[in-house]
């Protein structure tokens, strides 16, 4: 009755308040040659859903994934010692937690994601232990949130200091020292499953993103020297795929070295990860420095602001913030492309995989295991590259990518 | 701009050109006065083959003989010469490894190992003394393969491989678990052996000569002889090969397998229909699904694929064997003693199960009265010292691991899903393949 006396201008558009009965006579059967095809497509996927689930539920044996969650996890990484993992594990939740609580937003979503994943790991059926384990997890992200969200002040300062001494404790921590009692030495050939296919990622991303930001920023230099090098550098590498860097790096570098000399393999994976994520990094990012207008410069020129400080304060933050998108797609494909350290004889979560299926246990099987254990290690994988791609939006969506 | 720079560029080029022209001629004279210069100090970089290995050593002697030239004259022409001659040195250094082999062409090993040059050990005994430095032998495995090599939930190896492996560094370290284990894909073990990157190679594979020739290996005994066979269906009563004209045969495509199927049923004169697949998975499933007449593979894995089939007792293994595979361990050529070591471990693993000596019995034998197992087990004669070993190198070898029937029936034996029969693996006086040289 009061909507009548609204001028037009103000009326908003007919709510389509259909039932569902409406709905899928309009959407789904709207003609017979419609409806043939929603009854047979709809078949179809009953038919896939049955034949799917029936053999989830039926024929296919779980028992490999939970007997070998922890070289799943850790690869062969020693049982007794795979509390200096968890440890590490509990200290970047805290971390998160912190982090959560003193600045909120996009954190708060992370920390609350992280805990949630570890509530609902906790309430599977695992080991008592494991499941203790993650319930800890839990509520050290709650208390870090607590603690942090209450003296926001204090706190800020002594969680940057813990993100930035968090790689150091936490290398020191997992590979331990030679002849000390309580923190053996684990050597990095030991290091395998989701633990170094997650070292491996963020090693790589972090250490890759300063090197590719330069090498953007070099190769728009106007000195002809740095400009070629970067050039040189970024079309030599993205000429060549990451496997071949990989094979360089594992089976050519120590060709090039003395025979006394050995660099640690994990680290030789490392740089090779780097050095070739760098390479795409950087053309992303000159995707961005190109969409600046000329005008931004000139004008943080005609402020009186010098080189430095034109790019760090008014080029690289609109530049970066217009590549979100193409980073974290990069980013994502770099945590799954980690995949290929198996075949230089480094057994991240897929390399494991492969030693899961050919265990001498499961021989007896019909058909084998491999279906079951590559869905786990499919499902793992998507987890994180789902959650990457979730996280980004946020950050999209905050920085009003695609909107301002 | 552009045009500013090219000569520049182009200068460089040919600067570049003439240095590594130069290196080719520098390296040899400079390893001659590297030789001279430094056998005192150190006489193992004189037969150091490879790539850089080359390199380095022509590096090194100019540096010591910049020294003595520039020291007592301080003319300036012999300070001068020192000076190229060290840098066409550093220039061959790193021009080098652009043409691995460039250097290397000289050196005998080197020119043995055709793609990609080998850092050969110096000199006999170079492998154990830097193994016994590092305080573990590494060891190359399969990363994955039944019976062979496996990863237990714990995360430890286990299999008939990784036991050889166990035993070697048993017999250099009297204790197996100093043995740190490399999985390598096919692809990667024989670099990872040229480069070395590992001391030994267990891992399941064929030996042939251009593995012993191009790809700079050494073999020591075969630890197991296998070979392709053939699985059918029980229904259509086929006993030999020749029964199976106008067969399709599944079959992983890539592999000798494919072409050794290709040879025999060539030689006998029989059509058949190759379906090959890319994964030993896929193929075993086509067979399953019945796409096929016949599934073919290496036998050590047939009897476990049959068990793993929907109804084993549908399927009969055909009693041919249609390749020779002899799998073998692999040194790195050029130091005997090394190669000597890992055959005569399992010489006596071999020499163990033929005098019936066992982990557990292994002791009862310090008092026998036969000369040969007194020999072996270190109780009279210096055989092990021969070796760079002790001479009870073989008691600890067996306390470790047991004798080669006892790591075989661990492994593949009947109590095992793999239950692959001796068969060729057998002692010679059984009627098999294994036959051990004398130890004396």
């Amino acid at each position: 009755m009061s909507s009548t006396e609204l001028p037009v201008s103000r009326l908003k558009p007919p709510g389509s308040s259909v039932n569902a009965l409406d709905w899928l006579r309009r959407n789904l059967f709207n003609g017979w040659l419609n409806s043939l095809i929603t009854v047979l497509l709809g078949a179809l996927v009953i038919w896939l859903l049955y034949q799917v689930l029936g053999w989830a539920f039926t024929t296919a044996v779980w028992t490999p994934i939970p007997t070998n969650l922890q070289i799943l996890m850790t690869g062969r990484y020693p049982s007794e010692q795979v509390w200096r993992v968890q440890i590490c594990l509990a200290l970047l939740l805290l971390l998160f937690g912190l982090s959560a609580g003193v600045w909120g937003g996009i954190l708060r979503s992370i920390a609350s994601g992280l805990a949630a994943g570890a509530l609902l790991l906790a309430i599977m059926p695992f080991t008592l232990q494991t499941r203790l384990v993650l319930a800890g997890l839990v509520l050290l992200v709650g208390a870090g949130f607590i603690v942090g969200s209450r003296s926001r002040h204090h706190m800020r300062r002594l969680t940057i200091a813990l993100w930035f001494a968090s790689p150091a404790i936490m290398v020191v921590l997992l590979r331990g020292f030679v002849g000390v009692p309580g923190l053996p030495y684990v050597d990095t050939g030991l290091w395998g499953g989701l633990l170094l296919t997650i070292l491996l990622a963020v090693v790589g991303i972090i250490a890759s993103f300063p090197l590719g930001v330069l090498l953007a920023l070099g190769r728009r230099s106007k000195l002809p020297v740095v400009k070629g090098f970067c050039v040189g550098y970024i079309e030599l590498i993205r000429g060549v795929p990451l496997i071949t860097v990989l094979f360089m790096a594992m089976i050519m570098l120590p060709l090039f070295l003395p025979a006394n000399v050995r660099v640690d393999n994990l680290i030789r994976v490392l740089v090779a990860i780097t050095l070739f994520s760098a390479a795409y990094l950087a053309e992303n990012v000159r995707g961005g420095l190109q969409s600046i207008p000329n005008g931004q410069v000139e004008a943080a020129r005609a402020l009186g602001l010098n080189v430095f400080q034109t790019t760090l304060l008014i080029v690289l933050p609109q530049a970066l913030r217009a590549v979100i998108p193409a980073l974290v797609g990069q980013f994502i494909s770099l945590f799954k492309d980690t995949s290929l350290v198996a075949i230089v004889g480094l057994a991240e979560l897929l390399g494991i995989a492969d030693i899961v299926i050919e265990q001498p246990a499961w021989l007896t099987v019909p058909h084998g295991v491999h279906r079951e254990v590559l869905l786990f290690v499919g499902l793992v994988y998507w987890i994180f590259c789902f959650s990457f791609a979730q996280i980004s939006r946020h950050l999209e969506t905050r920085l009003g990518v695609g909107t301002r | 701009m552009k045009l500013k720079q090219t000569p520049l560029v182009a200068g460089m080029l040919v600067l570049t050109l003439m240095l590594s022209a130069c290196a080719g001629n520098a390296a040899p004279t400079t390893t001659e006065t590297s030789a001279a210069g430094e056998t005192a100090a150190a006489p193992s970089t004189e037969v150091i083959a490879g790539g850089l290995g080359g390199a380095s050593t022509a590096a090194s002697g100019a540096a010591t003989g910049a020294s003595p030239a520039s020291s007592p004259a301080g003319g300036a022409a012999q300070t001068s010469a020192a000076a190229t001659t060290s840098a066409a040195a550093t220039t061959a250094a790193s021009a080098s490894p652009a043409g691995a082999g460039g250097a290397a062409q000289t050196s005998p090993a080197a020119a043995a190992s055709g793609s990609a040059a080998a850092i050969a050990p110096a000199d006999a005994g170079e492998f154990l003394r830097t193994i016994r430095d590092r305080g573990t032998l590494i060891c190359g495995v399969n990363p994955g393969l039944a019976g062979f090599s496996s990863v237990e939930a714990s995360g430890g190896y286990v299999g008939f491989d990784v036991d050889f492996c166990r035993a070697v560094a048993a017999a250099v370290f009297g204790d197996p678990s100093k043995v740190e284990f490399r999985p390598l894909e096919a692809a990667a073990r024989f670099p990872a052996l040229q480069t070395r990157e590992i001391d030994v190679l267990i891992r399941n594979t064929t030996w042939t000569l251009t593995r012993d020739t191009a790809n700079g290996g050494d073999f020591g005994p075969v630890n197991f002889y296998d070979g392709q066979g053939m699985m059918v269906r029980q229904e259509e009563n086929i006993s030999r090969l020749e029964d199976m004209g106008g067969a399709q045969i599944c079959v992983q495509s890539g592999t000798t397998t494919e072409l050794n199927l290709a040879d025999v049923f060539r030689a006998l004169n029989v059509e058949f229909t190759p379906v090959v697949f890319d994964t030993n998975d896929a193929t075993l499933a086509a067979y399953a699904e019945g796409r096929c007449d016949g599934y073919t593979t290496d036998r050590s894995g047939l009897a476990a694929q049959r068990l793993g089939l929907p109804n084993p007792d549908e399927h009969v293994i055909l009693d041919v064997t249609m390749s020779k595979e002899p799998l073998a361990p692999m040194v790195l050529q050029g130091d005997p003693q090394w190669r000597d070591i890992v055959s005569w471990v399992v010489y006596g693993l071999i020499t163990a199960e033929e005098q019936e000596i066992t982990q557990a019995n292994v002791d009862t034998f310090q008092n026998s009265e036969d000369p040969t197992i007194r020999r072996m087990l270190g109780i009279e004669g210096e055989l092990g010292a021969g070796l760079g070993l002790d001479n009870d190198f073989m008691v600890d070898v067996l306390k470790a691991v047991g004798n080669y029937g006892e790591i075989y029936n661990r492994h593949l034996g009947p109590e095992t899903p793999l239950d692959i029969p001796r068969g060729q693996n057998a002692l010679y006086t059984d009627g098999g393949l294994l036959y051990a040289p004398p130890f004396r």
